[in-house]
C-alpha cells in the first residue's frame, strides 16, 4: 500500500489522467443532457492525449527545436514522436466533436429539447 | 517541476466545474478555461507544438461550435438539473480507477528518457532530421516530411467532417 502510494505520487499526471478519464467517461455514459455527454467526451479524449503527451517529457530536456550544429544528443530534447502524433489527434477529435455538435442541433431542431430522456418520451 | 503540481490541481479543478455547473454556457466557458490549463501543462512538459495547437483548436474552436450549437435553444434547455449517481457507479468507477491505478507502477518513471517509448524511433529522428529534411522544428519535420502521407489522410478526415456537418445541418426540402 505504502509502496503504490509513493509509485502515485512519483506520476502526479497519471492520477490526473485517470481521474479525467473515468470521471468523464461516466458523464458521457449517465448523463441526460447531450451537451453535457459531450463535454465528457471531450474531457476523454484530451485526458488520453494527455497521458500520451506526458511518455515524451524527459528530465531536464528541451523543447524538440533544434539550434545547434553538429551532433544531437537524443536526451537532451523531449521526445517529438507523441507530440505529432497527439496534434493530430486533436485535430481529429475537434472535426468529430463539429459532427457530433451539429447532429445535436439537428436533434434540437426536431424535438426542441437537449434532454434525452425528454426526446425519448417523444419517441414513444 | 515547480509549476506542475499547481497546474494539475487546476486542470482537475476547470474539468469538475465544466462536469458540475448546471448552466450550460457558464459550462463551455470553463471547458475553454480548461482546454487552456492543459495547453499550460503541455507547454511545460516541452510539447509547445501541441499546446499551441490546443489552445487554438480545442479552446478556440471547440468553444465556438458548443456556443454555436448552444445559441440557438432556448433558455429553459440551457438550465439543467443534475442526475442522482446510480450506486452501480458508486461502487463501479473507484474499482475501476484502482486497477488502472495499481497498474502505474507497470509504467515507466516520469521524465525518464530511457522509457521504451523514448529509445524506439524518436533517437533517430532527432538525430538525423536536421540533416535530412533541413527544419530545426523536429515535430513539424516528422508531421510533414516523415510521416507526410499521414498528415495527408488526416485532412480527408477533416474534410468528411466539414461534409458530414454540412450534411446534417441542411435546411430546405425534407
Amino acid at each position: 500500500m505504502v509502496e503504490l502510494l509513493q509509485t502515485l505520487w512519483q506520476r502526479p499526471n497519471f492520477v490526473v489522467f485517470v481521474i479525467l478519464f473515468l470521471w468523464g467517461f461516466y458523464i458521457m455514459a449517465a448523463h441526460p443532457n447531450f451537451v453535457k455527454k459531450l463535454i465528457g467526451l471531450y474531457i476523454v479524449q484530451t485526458s488520453a492525449i494527455f497521458f500520451l503527451v506526458a511518455f515524451s517529457a524527459k528530465d531536464g530536456a528541451a523543447v524538440p527545436i533544434i539550434i545547434s550544429e553538429g551532433v544531437v544528443d537524443a536526451a537532451a530534447y523531449a521526445n517529438p514522436l507523441p507530440h505529432v502524433l497527439t496534434v493530430t489527434a486533436i485535430v481529429v477529435q475537434v472535426a468529430t466533436l463539429g459532427v457530433s455538435l451539429a447532429l445535436v442541433s439537428s436533434i434540437y431542431r426536431k424535438y426542441r429539447s437537449l434532454d434525452e430522456d425528454e426526446v425519448m418520451e417523444q419517441l414513444e | 517541476m515547480t509549476f506542475e503540481l499547481p497546474l494539475l490541481v487546476l486542470l482537475v479543478m476547470t474539468a469538475a466545474g465544466a462536469i458540475l455547473v448546471k448552466d450550460l454556457i457558464s459550462a463551455v466557458f470553463i471547458l475553454g478555461s480548461y482546454s487552456f490549463a492543459l495547453a499550460l501543462v503541455w507547454a511545460l512538459l516541452g510539447a509547445v507544438d501541441v499546446a499551441f495547437v490546443e489552445a487554438v483548436v480545442g479552446a478556440g474552436l471547440a468553444t465556438v461550435f458548443f456556443l454555436l450549437t448552444l445559441f440557438r435553444t432556448e433558455e429553459k434547455d440551457t438550465q439543467i438539473r443534475r442526475p442522482p449517481m446510480p450506486w452501480a457507479a458508486f461502487v463501479g468507477l473507484p474499482l475501476l480507477a484502482l486497477l488502472l491505478l495499481y497498474g502505474a507502477g507497470d509504467l515507466p518513471a516520469f521524465g525518464d528518457p530511457t522509457s521504451p517509448a523514448s529509445v524506439h524511433i524518436s533517437p533517430t529522428y532527432l538525430e538525423n532530421s536536421v540533416a535530412q529534411t533541413r527544419t530545426p522544428n523536429v515535430v513539424t519535420a516528422v508531421l510533414m516530411d516523415y510521416r507526410s502521407f499521414d498528415t495527408f489522410i488526416e485532412t480527408i478526415v477533416i474534410f468528411t467532417g466539414g461534409i458530414a456537418c454540412a450534411l446534417i445541418l441542411r435546411r430546405g426540402r425534407s
